[in-house]
């Protein structure tokens, strides 16, 4: 077995310090008061911030314990901040792909729709924000459920509703096809969810590499799938490619 | 080798570097905010040199981003929040004082002066403009009389003055080292200096304001710009600049007369296209110029909104009840309506179309029912009633309704003010494939001026419909909003009345 890691205990002792007394300390308090160099202690600091478990009084400098630690058990991302920071990208997956583009978030057992880009054909479509879709017959829902032990187990224990022919129905096949999700980083599917369709999608993640979405096209599966029924190299790479860059996007430049 | 524009948007609140494929696709973009200064209470400031620094930085970014090189770029297009000005040393580079956003009030009392004075019609006449704090000319007048020695250094030609696009430009051409003192059209018709017919610094202009000519940058169509970039990253040719809103209006591709766009940032601000017709509104709209093509102008009727996002900043800021912006919308989705609540957010006075410099923010409609939900909720509906005044002021000046709205900005992530805007104009809403549409049309522009797109027909072919929003709203629910929110301006209006500046 591994050693301890030297910075994440020093990271705990931090947290630990903060969490006491008037909660508020300057860095070289609490460089002096752990013992670490300032520069060291100023890394730790940072990198808390980043994951906003520390937070920065603008004023005056101090170091106080962040807000996110105290709903750590709840979300990670709120459903319109991913909209609004995801909205460049996903306009620019439309454009390449030609596709429509949803963007995903787990919600009591579905996939609720936090982000819908229409088909850039200028045909009638209804934006489809608020609408649930099944975990286990769509792309997006196959990436959240293959990120997240806690969804597929509950999945394993349910019964996967057919919905096509093809919708996978036995919990080992839905296994497998997780397996594979995650050995690719991308979630495939072709008439699972709707006879004539297909879906791509990937996962969004934010530093550390929690999945908190997914991202993915939608579209007719000839147009998706070749003629082996797989999903198309290249628009596989333009999924995969979006959701990269939005999981960048959610890195706080600061 | 694959080539690319390059679009720099200076806005209110952060500088963005963009960088735009052939089929107007985003392929990178790096962003920085800069510091907002409130020395006192209605004044607003930025330091021109952080927002150099920041334009060093993302420039660079972007290109990394993309994977591309600078020898990629065909051109780049400058844009930028308007009115916001900066004075500099013309032989140092070197800023005299913050620059004075178009948000600042400092001037409503010089305004209240300079509005007695003979020659206010013409002067309305002449830049298309009302008297307000909210135009450069008023504050470039406050500066000259408030800071010591400027007049002077001024007089002698020592000092320049350049909206954001002029600075950055100047900069970008070498700055002291033969930097380019130029400004577009479109930024000039927003200093209240400019002569909307000769498209020229106007004499009698700048004996009304008392400006000398001598800072002034030359005025120049706005694809006419002709400058090479000597820093930061050299050798790329600066081909365009335009106002932000005129950019938007261009990349929505609102090219015929009659078009509108919304665009919901800082502020909210809505175009009308009114072709080579320079149309004077009868209800408080202001006349601009929408943007320079080679010859001729195309003008435009302008109905600004100040606060729009920025009372969802005031919200997260100022009152803490959100920790980011979008977390508005999930806040207002804990309740079901406003509970009663009005929110008037006449921060830096009332513009369009009441143009109310006096006019001062509030809240009404407070029960012990009202909650954070419906707080947020009102802030929210506050830029959906503003947009239905304002439209309602350009559908009267045109003698027909609009059957659509195009919006783009950092608010049309909002899913329910989106609705909220189509339920209130009771017309559809739409958002174009790239959100980010004035830097789109910045690089539209700059890349038209390069030959990189052959004209306006191809431009038009790029746009693409991404999300449209339905009015869904009952009528008579609709009207009885309505009617409370106009009741709550006019509470501003009183307040405005009993409180006289001092
Ligand atoms: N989901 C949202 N709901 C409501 N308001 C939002 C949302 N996302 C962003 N905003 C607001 O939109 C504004 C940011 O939009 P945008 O990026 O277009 O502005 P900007 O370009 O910085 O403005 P400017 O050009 O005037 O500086 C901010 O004021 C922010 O409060
Ligand atoms: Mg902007």
């Amino acid at each position: 077995m591994p050693g301890p890691i030297q910075s994440i205990e020093r990271a705990a002792a931090v947290l630990r310090l903060l969490a006491r007394g008037s909660g508020h300390h300057g860095l070289t308090e609490i460089a002096d008061s752990l013992g670490l160099a300032r520069g060291t202690a100023h890394g730790i600091l940072r990198t808390l911030q980043r994951v906003e478990f520390v937070e920065q009084d603008q004023a005056t400098g101090r170091y106080r314990l962040g807000a996110a630690l105290l709903h750590l058990g709840t979300s990670y991302l709120d459903a319109n901040e991913l909209r609004s920071r995801s909205i460049n990208w996903a306009d620019t997956l439309a454009a390449r792909s030609s596709q429509e583009v949803r963007i995903g978030m787990h919600h009591d057992g579905a996939v609720l729709v936090v982000h819908h880009v229409f088909r850039p054909d200028d045909s009638v479509q209804t934006l489809g924000i608020g609408a649930m879709l099944p975990l286990h017959a769509t792309a997006l829902g196959k990436v959240l459920l293959a990120y997240d032990p806690d969804l597929s187990a509950a999945a394993r224990r349910r019964e996967l509703t057919s919905l096509t022919r093809r919708t996978i129905t036995r919990t080992q096949m839905l296994e497998r096809v997780l397996t594979e999700v995650r050995g690719q980083g991308w979630a495939g599917e072709a008439e699972e969810y709707m006879p004539g369709e297909a879906s791509i999608a990937a996962p969004i993640r934010i530093p550390g590499g929690l999945v908190i979405g997914a991202i993915g096209i939608s579209g007719a599966a000839d147009r998706l799938c070749d003629s082996a029924g797989r999903p198309r190299a290249t628009l596989v790479h333009q999924v995969v490619q979006a959701a990269e860059s939005v999981t960048t996007s959610l890195v706080d430049e600061n | 080798m694959q080539r690319f524009v390059m679009a720099i948007d200076q806005g209110t609140t952060s500088t963005r570097c963009i960088v735009f494929d052939q089929n107007a696709r985003l392929v990178a973009v790096a962003q920085r905010e800069h510091r907002q200064y409130h020395p006192r209470p209605g004044w607003v400031e930025q330091d021109a040199v952080e927002i150099w620094r920041n334009v060093d930085r993302i420039v660079p970014q972007a290109l990394r981003q993309a994977g591309i090189t600078a020898d990629q770029v065909v051109a780049m297009g400058i844009t930028n929040q308007r009115e916001t000005f900066v004075l500099w040393d013309r032989h140092t580079g070197v800023p005299i004082g913050r620059a004075i956003v178009w948000e600042d009030i400092r001037t409503e009392e010089l305004v209240t002066e300079l509005g007695k004075k003979p020659g206010l019609e013409e002067v309305r006449d002449r830049c298309g403009l009302p008297l307000a704090t909210y135009f450069s000319a008023p504050s470039l007048r406050w500066m000259l009389d408030n800071v010591a020695g400027l007049r002077a250094k001024a007089e002698r030609g020592d000092v320049l003055f350049g909206t954001m696009d002029t600075w950055l430009i100047w900069n970008l051409t070498g700055g002291v080292n033969g930097g380019l003192h130029v400004t577009d059209v479109t930024n000039a018709s927003r200093t209240m200096l400019m002569n909307l017919s000769t498209r020229q610094w106007d004499p009698m202009l700048l004996e009304f304001f008392g400006v000398p000519s001598k800072i002034l940058p030359e005025i120049r169509p706005s694809t006419e710009i002709s400058g090479v970039t000597t820093r930061v990253v050299p050798g790329i040719k600066i081909t365009a600049a335009l106002g932000d809103q005129h950019a938007a209006l261009f990349g929505q591709t609102c090219f015929e007369k009659g078009s509108i766009k919304g665009t919901y940032g800082t502020g909210g601000f809505l175009l009308m296209n009114t072709g080579n017709e320079l149309v004077r509104s009868k209800h408080g709209l202001l006349t601009t110029i929408g943007y320079q093509i080679g010859g001729e102008p195309a003008y435009a009727l302008e109905g600004s909104i100040a606060v729009a996002g920025s009372l969802v900043q005031w919200f997260r800021d100022n009152l803490g009840l959100i920790h980011s912006a979008p977390e508005i919308e999930t806040l207002a989705r804990t309740v079901k309506d406003n509970g009663g609540c009005y929110i008037v957010p006449a921060f830096s006075g009332l513009f369009a179309p009441h143009w109310l410099s006096q006019a001062r923010g509030l809240v009404v409609g407070l029960t012990s029912y009202i909650n954070k939900g419906h707080l947020a909720r009102a802030v929210l509906e506050a830029t959906g009633w503003q947009t239905r005044e304002v439209v309602d002021a350009m559908n009267a000046d045109l003698g027909v309704p609009t059957p659509v709205l195009k919006v783009d900005g950092g608010m049309t992530a909002d899913h329910l003010l989106m609705q909220f805007i189509s339920d209130v104009l009771d017309i559809p809403v739409q958002r174009p494939l790239v959100a980010e549409t004035v830097s789109l049309g910045a690089a539209y522009a700059a890349g038209l001026a390069a030959g990189y797109w052959p004209d306006l027909e191809g431009l038009r072919r790029n746009w693409h419909l991404a999300a449209r929003w339905n009015p869904a709203m009952d009528a008579r629910h609709r009207e009885n909003e309505y009617a409370n929110w106009k009741r709550a301006v006019e509470l501003t209006f009183a307040w405005a009345r009993s409180t006289p500046s001092t």
